[in-house]
């Protein structure tokens, strides 16, 4: 058991971090616990160009080198380990950890984030790492000169079907609807790109290959003929998982299993503030999950000076 | 024992003829989730000091060695026992999930 804290931050991504920062200085004392190293989903994008300060844009990993940096000045060391659980002992709550360590606080922050959220068809499973991918910055470059498929119709499906065309001879765009649900920029960028290739109204019914991908079979949802799409490799962008597993039954979620909070990031328990993509809200972005870590390392604050009071 | 760094060059010797079981973690700079895992590959280093050999190959500089095991994602992590793969992990995972499949390995 480690008591003595005020604050205990779950997750070390943007939203985490800028916690941490806030916290620090105001000299609450805070453990930031963090699975990986920090940094969060944000490492995996290529350039970040909506993080106003960068006007030529950034890389994710600088991105969050920059954002570490400023909190370990602040005497960050984070703890290398997951939440398991989240329970109650009077008003102080416990943190499990995968390591069996308990870590005892009056409030607690989650921001846990997010992963990718699987398409759920035969093969996806049996052939990730095999051609199924939900990182075009890692996988990318491992298809040079192939045929490859993106699932999805939003940012990340079309900023990174623009990033393959740097290694791969053709992208197929592959989206349920007739348009794009991404930003405009975006969409002119991917528009204008020879080597992608939209496949509209329609999904992907299952992933096919033994040892490694050869193609999708897809069925257009407008007219319900299927075909299949020789590609050797399909990346998967069709939204977030929130990590809140280990909060079910202890924080109210919404259906999607995000946490409900209210504009001050308050969530049904009081003392337990969420903060970031974990949290159920619309605009999902470093900097709305940047203002979301503020908000709550401050709240957590007057929390614990009306708790002395 | 710190994460030993091998090459297309010295694979074979390094892992291949490894008395030690071989953990490698294939590799590269621009990959995010590589960065993550980095901690946890260093903590399995020292936790499992001469039980287990804990190795990094980078796959930009070294292409061959990805090449012959498929690899097609990373970070992979293979587990190697009298120069064969016995086990592997694609994509970053908790260290508990990577401990799984280390004490499978040393008890086969």
């Amino acid at each position: 058991m480690k008591r003595g804290l005020d604050l205990v931050i779950v997750g070390g991504g943007p939203a985490g971090l800028t916690a941490y920062i806030y916290a620090a200085r105001a000299r609450l004392r805070t453990l930031l616990v963090e699975k990986f190293s920090p940094g969060g989903q944000i490492l995996n994008t290529d350039r970040v160009e909506n993080y106003p300060g960068f006007p030529e844009g950034i890389s994710g990993a600088e991105l969050m080198e920059r954002f570490l940096a400023q909190a370990r000045n602040l005497g960050l060391e984070p703890l290398l380990d997951e939440a398991t659980g989240l329970t109650q002992d009077g008003d102080l709550y416990l943190v499990h950890l995968g390591s069996g360590e308990t870590l005892v606080s009056p409030t607690v922050i989650v921001a846990t984030g997010a992963g990718p959220r699987r398409l759920g068809v035969p093969g996806e499973r049996e052939l990730t790492g095999k051609g199924v991918s939900y990182c075009a910055t890692c996988d990318g470059p491992f298809f040079r000169d192939e045929v490859v498929a993106v699932v999805g119709g939003g940012n990340t499906a079309v900023q990174e079907s623009v990033f393959l065309t740097r290694f791969a001879r053709k992208v197929y765009l592959i989206h349920r609807r007739d348009q794009l649900r991404a930003t405009r920029i975006l969409q002119e960028r991917a528009f204008a790109n020879p080597k992608i290739e939209f496949v509209w109204n329609s999904v992907v019914t299952e992933i096919l290959g033994e040892d490694r991908v050869q193609g999708v079979r897809i069925k257009n949802v407008k007219t319900d003929e299927e075909r299949v799409l020789e590609v050797g490799g399909v990346f998967i962008f069709i939204g977030i998982q929130p990590h809140t597993e280990w909060l079910e039954g202890v924080l109210a979620l919404d259906e999607g299993g995000f946490i409900i909070t209210d504009a001050e990031m308050r969530t049904s328990l009081p003392g337990v503030f969420a903060a970031g993509d974990v949290r159920a809200k619309s605009c999902r972005q470093i900097v709305t999950a940047v203002g979301d870590g503020a908000t709550a390392a401050y709240m957590a604050e007057l929390y614990l000076l009306e708790r002395k009071a | 024992m710190a994460v030993c760094q091998v090459t297309d060059q010295n694979f074979e010797q390094e892992v291949l003829k490894s008395e030690l079981p071989v953990l490698v973690d294939f590799w590269a700079a621009w990959c995010g989730p590589c960065r993550a895992i980095a901690p946890v590959i260093e903590e399995l280093a020292e936790e499992y000091q001469g039980k287990l050999k804990v190795c990094k190959l980078n796959v930009d500089e070294n292409p061959v060695t990805p090449g012959r095991y498929g690899i097609r994602a990373i970070p992979t992590l293979i587990f190697f026992k009298n120069g064969q793969p016995v086990e592997s992990i694609t994509g970053a995972v908790a260290k508990s999930t990577i401990e799984a499949v280390i004490s499978k390995v040393l008890a086969a």
